[in-house]
């Protein structure tokens, strides 16, 4: 019981990071239908933004984290997407992979590709006794951070004009510009938006993990991804809900799979996701412009 | 009939080309202020390219198009609205995902003044089938709420010209009378309207002057009563596409 209330929490709180990283990568495809593999390397910067304040101060190491991932988000915005806006969505992948491995080499020319160790938050790293369950208050932290941004964003999108704004033009882009939205707004609010989410995952997988490493954000985007997917390409609660249970499975395979079949505990969460999308081909939440354009 | 002073969209010489499709030949009018002008034409006559031109949705081969005396060269297309031009688009393109409120508050993007939510209650009580809804989704709403709301949604931008691209698409008679009785009242109110229209009988029943359209270009203009007495009138409508034209008197 005790266990199974631990495990519950730790699947609960990776599925949380998954949720905001498939929240980000969704928040873009929204707006611009651009699946952007380079959220991993927000990610990764963060991480590395850590590394070099973390000596200092926390707090300058998580705003340093948060603004590196932005301001890497607009300029990759800027620089390598806007030119490519309207361009149809294969060309937008296959340029985020190219920013993507611009932005990892160009990394590992700079600080090497081995992994930097960081003593980073280690206040959390010890254990609260929670209702006579002992439980990593790290856990508990990302848990409640993960719902703090879910939250956020939830408003921003739903109380706020440019969050009005962003949901309509990721319904019908050029309706919303033809009543004065401003393509370059609301986009570059998405993209600052992503960034802002990339930032706080990576502080609390620095925490978790105590490693920084040029691919490390590459395995979470890939499998946030599969989030998206299964939630609904286009659905913000989509694509939350999505990452959260591909992060819940995944620790619950982890957990519960006999030992010789945990290295591949991956490969049951895929199996997972290939049933929903055989039984609901636009995942779980389809978006209504998508299902327009099918 | 028009004035040049009171001129709110003025088109000189337009074409517009889409590969090498020419849309829209060397069309050349002006809407004036209080005042509803119709462009009546069959599928594929060049009218939704016209008009899409205007709203800077079609690439622009040639000509010069102004609104409120201001050319729309190199005005992106999140700007014409600011010029004072709103767009019912063919099809409505309403958000089916948001509620009537919220689609109606994106109506007001352009507007930064403290008169956004009275126009909002002005709206409601012009439209009542509007304000019973305005919480659903949009999506929810049936055809002819759905073009009322997007009237009503170009109507929150305080156009100076309304244009509308097929209002009566897919709308039952009852609900095409109830958009074109609107029109008459917004245009009292001194907005400029052109609507391009496939049904030519509502059109002709309110609109001040007619310019019938096909092959892209600009057949005959004038009064409607002037063009229902014109001889050439049958040939210049329905010599074009007998089978796509809708003539119900």
């Amino acid at each position: 019981m005790r266990e199974a209330a631990q495990v519950l929490v730790d699947a609960v709180s990776v599925g949380g990071l998954y949720a905001l990283t498939a929240l980000g990568i969704g928040m873009i495809f929204g707006v611009m239908r651009l699946v952007n593999f380079a959220h991993a390397d927000l990610i990764t910067f963060a991480g590395y933004a850590i590394v070099v304040f973390f000596a200092q101060s926390t707090m300058l190491a998580v705003v340093a984290a948060a603004l590196a991932a932005i301001v890497l988000a607009l300029i990759t915005e800027r620089v390598a997407f806007r030119p490519l806006r309207g361009a149809n969505p294969e060309t937008l992948l296959v340029s985020s992979f190219a920013v993507s491995f611009f932005l990892e080499k160009t990394l590992i020319m700079i600080v090497g590709a081995r992994p930097k160790g960081v003593d980073f938050l280690p206040g959390l790293a010890r254990q609260v006794d929670v209702a006579g369950v002992r439980l990593q208050l790290l856990h508990l932290m990302t848990i409640a951070m993960s719902l703090a941004l879910l939250g956020g964003t939830t408003w921003l999108l739903r109380a706020t004009r440019l969050g009005l704004e962003m949901r309509a033009a990721a319904e019908n882009f050029r309706m919303a510009e033809a009543l004065g939205v401003r393509a370059n707004r609301v986009i570059a609010a998405a993209f600052a938006i992503s960034g802002l989410l990339a930032g706080a995952v990576a502080c609390m997988i620095v925490a978790q993990t105590g490693l920084v490493q040029p691919r490390m954000g590459l395995q979470l985007v890939v499998i946030a991804f599969v989030g998206t997917v299964i939630g609904g390409l286009g659905s913000l609660p989509g694509a939350a809900i999505g990452g959260f249970f591909v992060g819940l499975g995944s620790i619950l395979a982890q957990a519960l799979l006999p030992e010789a079949l945990r290295p591949f505990r991956e490969a049951f969460v895929f199996i997972a996701v290939a049933l929903v999308l055989i039984v609901r081909p636009l995942g779980l939440f389809p978006s209504r412009s998508l299902r327009q354009r099918i | 009939m028009s004035s040049a002073g009171g001129a709110v969209l003025r088109v000189e010489d337009l074409t517009v080309r889409y590969d090498s499709v020419t849309a829209v030949k060397e069309a050349t009018f002006e809407v004036c202020a209080g005042e509803i002008v119709a462009i009546i034409g069959p599928n594929g006559a060049g009218k939704s390219s016209l008009l899409s031109a205007i709203a800077a949705i079609a690439l622009r081969a040639r000509g010069r198009i102004e609104i409120c005396g201001r050319s729309i060269d190199d005005v992106p297309r999140s700007d014409i609205v600011r010029l004072g031009a709103a767009l019912v688009p063919e099809g409505r393109q309403i958000f089916t995902s948001l509620s009537v409120i919220e689609n109606l508050k994106l109506g007001a993007t352009i507007r930064r003044d403290m008169e956004i939510a009275s126009d909002l209650e002005a709206v409601f009580a012009e439209f009542p089938v509007l304000a019973e809804r305005r919480r659903q989704m949009a999506g929810l709403l049936s055809g002819g709420e759905q073009q009322m709301l997007a009237i009503a949604r170009a109507l929150m931008s305080r156009p100076r010209l309304l244009m509308l691209d097929e209002p009566s698409l897919g709308l039952a008679p009852m609900a095409l009378a109830r958009v074109y009785d609107k029109l008459a009242a917004i245009r009292s109110r001194g907005v400029a309207i052109l609507v391009a229209e496939q049904n030519a009988a509502r059109a002709f029943a309110v609109a001040d002057r007619v310019l019938i359209m096909s092959h892209g270009r600009f057949s005959l203009s004038g009064r409607p009563d002037e063009i229902k007495a014109h001889r050439d009138f049958d040939g210049a409508y329905f010599g074009v596409a007998m089978s796509g034209a809708r003539w119900s008197g």
